[in-house]
């Protein structure tokens, strides 16, 4: 099959995402470090990340939008760059939960602990986890592994739901403690909307490989099952 | 589906080559279905069977079955030229009359079916000129010759020539390739006004075009029919992996 020009520039609008991704990566790795580790220094890298995450958001953006407009793409080639611009958005969105769960573990390294960290540091590698294989099954192509995000944030859902009560029950028994146990509660919902954007990332992958919408549509009950924490 | 202009089981033939290899498919009333493939792959000659042009080459022949309104135009007795009125064709490059005015262009085929009233020549002409979009840029000159219009212009008197007899279906092949893109963007604009009043079929090179205008595409490969569906279906996801590699500028 013949290469053309416009494939060249698929292939480097790629490598920008899967690029971009990587400072995601790092930049939830460590904010991961700071909390676990509470070390201040990895905060100062979360920031650093965010500015080439959004720089990153930008300069594909605009590829998207001149590729759109000078190459006038279809069928594939039109799903691919749909969901890189869909895509670049929601790593654009994790890069600040990023910040986010910096912002928070700063204020939660201020004091004392709450309690020992059991919870969170696995939905860390959850949510981790998620970001990594989404951008792999896009880079494959991978349908397999995009349905398993999509199913891994169920997983992710419900430790943060675990990570809710449990804190609650601490912060019941010791009043004195609500702004040290808020903290970890935003942390926790900040890995969970990362765990949201890495699906959206999925669906958009099956969309840019066989053009089905799978948004908001049911998964199975079984799978579901299997995967509780 | 409910098809004005039905194809069953269509070959068509130059001598002994087969260009066009048994395609059935509908054409549904008040729609514009483009036809799309690349050169040779039997899209003109497809068309050109659908009001029995392609028997007018030495040697050509065509079989099978194409119904309009449910009659077979190919049944014995049928007369062409009566076929060709009620299925108007409109070619790629605007082919006026020469000798006539703008006027007599428009209704060169009503005085050829012995319509004299002047009257009704004058009003089919205006309103034939309205539809094509033609009329406020020539009423005042009619008695101009057909050729001294722009060639975005010359293919509209064509259209409304093609509009005058009141043909059922429309059928264009490449209507724009040879015009600049404000004339393709006026005849595109009136192809999807046009399409209240006749079915359309159009062949084109211009993705983009079949992309705007059409409700439904037919991709032709080899003389095989190889997907025809929805445009905004084909043109996002296509069913055929040909069709992909085509729209795709992938083939080579």
């Amino acid at each position: 099959m013949m290469e053309r020009h416009f494939d060249v520039s698929l292939r480097d609008l790629k490598e920008q995402l899967v690029s971009m991704a990587g400072s995601v990566e790092r930049a939830i790795e460590n904010a991961t470090e700071a909390l676990t580790a509470r070390d201040r220094s990895k905060i100062e890298n979360v920031y650093e990340l965010e500015k080439k995450v959004n720089q990153a958001h930008i300069n594909i953006d605009d590829a998207c939008v001149k590729l759109l407009a000078l190459q006038q793409p279809l069928a594939a080639d039109l799903r691919l760059i749909v969901a890189v611009l869909k895509i670049n958005t929601d790593l654009e969105r994790m890069g600040d939960q990023a910040v986010n769960i910096a912002h928070n573990t700063e204020r939660y390294i201020n004091d004392l602990p709450l309690k020992p960290l059991i919870d969170l540091p696995v939905m860390f590698i959850e949510a981790r986890h998620m970001v990594r294989e989404a951008i792999d099954s896009f880079v494959r192509r991978d349908m397999q592994l995009a349905r398993a995000v999509m199913l891994r944030d169920d997983r992710v859902d419900a430790l943060k739901n675990k990570i809710f009560r449990d804190v609650l029950d601490h912060i019941k028994a010791s009043p004195d403690q609500i702004e040290q146990g808020l903290s970890l509660i935003l942390i926790a919902r900040n890995l969970e909307r990362i765990g949201d954007h890495a699906t959206n990332i999925a669906e958009d992958v099956i969309f840019a490989i066989t053009g089905e919408d799978v948004r908001h549509s049911p998964r199975p009950e079984s799978i579901k099952e299997a995967l509780k924490p | 589906m409910n098809s004005i202009l039905e194809v069953q089981n269509l070959n068509a033939m130059f001598g002994s080559n087969l260009a066009v290899k048994d395609i059935s498919l509908g054409f549904e009333a008040n729609t514009v279905t483009a036809i799309i493939g690349p050169s040779g792959c039997g899209k003109s000659t497809f068309i050109r069977c659908l009001n029995r042009l392609h028997e007018e080459v030495p040697d050509a022949s065509a079989k099978g079955r194409v119904l309009l309104e449910g009659s077979d135009i190919y049944a014995t007795g049928v007369d062409p030229v009566m076929i060709r009125r009620k299925i108007g064709m409109v070619f790629q490059k605007p082919n006026p009359f020469p000798s006539l005015s703008v006027f007599d262009n428009v209704v060169a085929g009503l005085k050829l079916a012995g319509v004299r009233n002047r009257s009704i020549l004058s009003e089919v002409t205006e309103r034939s000129l309205k539809l094509a979009a033609l009329w406020d840029e020539v009423k005042d000159k009619l008695n101009a010759p057909g050729t001294s219009l722009s060639g975005g212009q010359q293919q509209r008197l064509c259209i409304a020539r093609a509009l005058a007899v009141e043909p059922t279906v429309l059928l264009m092949d490449e209507p724009t390739s040879a015009l600049d893109p404000i004339s393709t963007a006026k005849i595109e604009e009136l192809m999807v006004g046009l399409k209240q009043k006749v079915t359309i079929v159009i062949v084109t090179h211009n993705m983009q075009q079949a992309a705007r205008i059409s409700n439904r595409t037919a991709f032709f490969l080899l003389g095989e029919l190889v997907e025809f569906g929805e445009t905004s279906r084909v043109f996002t996801a296509p069913s055929e992996i040909r069709t992909e590699h085509y729209i795709t500028g992938r083939f080579g």
